[in-house]
């Protein structure tokens, strides 16, 4: 497939990015202001909120993630408008002139001295506002660089390795010269490969940070271990789809890079890339937790292969979901929007598996749904640190 | 037709890509990288996405998949058998 004269149609926003989805979100800051964003999304149609269950008593540099994820959550550019709830007036502020930076419309609310009922009416007043605003947006015409896409696999099997992972791996490898964003992540899951992944690093600085970020979380396990991990990494689906050792795991996980992509550079969670090309995020390797990192470091796409068929979607990065697995191709296929089953019979060449990847991929910045977001799939998961104060 | 693929030549274990393989059956390989065939005995009942092995092992044995080390074997593997879990297992954590 030639590239160099890809487009794709999605929403220009004021800070330059494109957004393939046009949500107005109802952000609540922490888990007590989930009921009055509910009850926004509730009155007012086409909105959505994402409620979740952290936000209070976190400190340090948990608390420095809680924000940056939250405040990248409502910049991304699948997102048109922000309106913004928490129990304390002050968060509620920060959090919006954090998502303000990009210049999209964000209204915030704090619940104290108010109480949830006049919060949610005046909430829903800017929320109605905001959903109008949006629904006259139109879609323009904009080069395949402007595409951020970033990967992910789970439920992985040993097809993962040898179909699916590969194929985003092709696909990667197509786009990389021609400018677009990609990432990747899942950092225990590099664990027997690292040393592939530090060979690929673009220069010493990038593999030195690679090293750190890898090393950090090693220490991590180490720290907290009980076991050798078996039934965590690799999962019991892995398990049950044959995968023995969290080696085999990440050397199947390396496939999604490709075998042509550098790494430019390195993220640490939910940080945004400065550039084009390919990145290493640190993240967690847990699907709904690497997934809410990607579109808070502001992605608007997303590739997810699967083996034994995981079914994540997230609110506001469309999930593409393909799988080489005959098996879950034919038992699961409501969640798959690319077979590439054929690759294990022969039927289908990486590089055609490839293709009907990009090729769905433009479809859905096009506009088209995912499987997972047909099915309502809106996995919003924030990664904590460590307890809370 | 294809009943298990292998990564690259000098891999040790093959991944079963169809579903009911049969101790006793006779299997044909596909070595990707390589494009080549190999062709093999199962000598257990195998699931789909399990490997085999394609050479015997003895405990300490070093497995090799994509070229690259995944784990030690633990209890002795015969050419053709189901190699997961109960034969081999992390040199990591």
């Amino acid at each position: 497939m030639d590239l160099s004269k890809a487009s794709f149609w999605g929403y220009p926003r004021a800070n330059g990015r494109v957004g393939v989805r046009n949500h107005v979100v109802i952000l609540p800051v922490d888990d007590l202001s989930n009921a009055a964003a509910q009850a926004v999304e509730n009155n007012v149609k086409g909105t959505m909120a994402l409620p979740h269950p952290y936000g209070r008593l976190q400190f340090g540099a948990d608390l420095e993630l809680h924000f940056r994820t939250l405040i990248g959550t409502g910049a991304n550019p699948n997102v048109a408008a922000v309106v913004v709830i928490c129990i304390e007036d002050q968060w509620a502020k920060r959090v919006a002139e954090g998502i303000a930076a990009t210049g999209k419309p964000v209204a915030y609310f704090g619940i104290e001295k108010h109480g949830d009922l006049d919060t949610i009416l005046r909430a829903s007043r800017a929320a109605k506002e905001f959903v109008q605003a949006a629904s006259e947006l139109r879609r323009e015409e904009r080069p395949l660089k402007d595409l951020w896409v970033s990967t992910k696999c789970g439920e992985s099997d040993t097809t993962s390795g040898c179909g699916a992972n590969p194929t985003v791996g092709n696909a990667f490898d197509k786009m990389y010269p021609h400018g677009v964003t990609m990432v990747f992540g899942e950092t225990t899951e590099l664990t027997g490969g690292e040393h592939l992944v530090a060979a690929r690093c673009r220069n010493d600085e990038v593999r030195k940070k690679f090293q750190f970020m890898f090393d950090r979380y090693q220490q991590v396990v180490e720290r907290h271990k009980t076991s050798d991990l078996m039934d965590s990494q690799p999962t019991k689906g892995n398990i049950e789809g044959g995968l023995t050792t969290i080696e085999e795991k990440a050397l199947g996980n390396i496939q999604k890079i490709g075998k042509k992509c550098m790494i430019d550079g390195v993220l640490d969670k939910a940080e945004s890339p400065t550039g084009p090309g390919l990145w290493f995020m640190d993240s967690s390797s847990a699907a709904a937790e690497m997934v809410t990192l990607c579109a808070a470091a502001g992605f608007a796409v997303h590739f997810f292969p699967t083996g034994q068929g995981n079914i994540i979607g997230n609110p506001i990065l469309p999930v593409i979901k393909l799988s080489a697995n005959p098996r879950t191709v034919r038992t699961m296929s409501e969640h798959i929007d690319v077979d590439v089953s054929g690759l294990l019979r022969k039927e289908m060449t990486p590089d055609q598996a490839g293709d009907r990847l990009l090729e769905c991929m433009v479809r859905t910045a096009n506009g088209r749904l995912t499987a997972a977001e047909a099915l309502g799939h809106r996995e919003f998961v924030l990664t904590r640190l460590y307890e809370s104060a | 037709m294809i009943h298990f693929v292998v990564h690259e030549e000098g891999d040790g274990v093959g991944v079963v890509v169809i579903e009911g393989v049969k101790a006793g059956q006779e299997l044909t390989g596909w070595i990707m990288e390589d494009d080549k065939e190999v062709r093999l005995t199962a000598k257990s009942d195998i699931p789909i996405g399990h490997k085999l092995a394609l050479r015997d092992y003895r405990p300490g044995d070093t497995v090799i998949k994509y070229g690259v080390d995944i784990g030690r074997v633990v209890a002795p593997i015969a050419r053709g058998e189901h190699t997961h879990v109960h034969n081999l297992k992390t040199k990591r954590w």
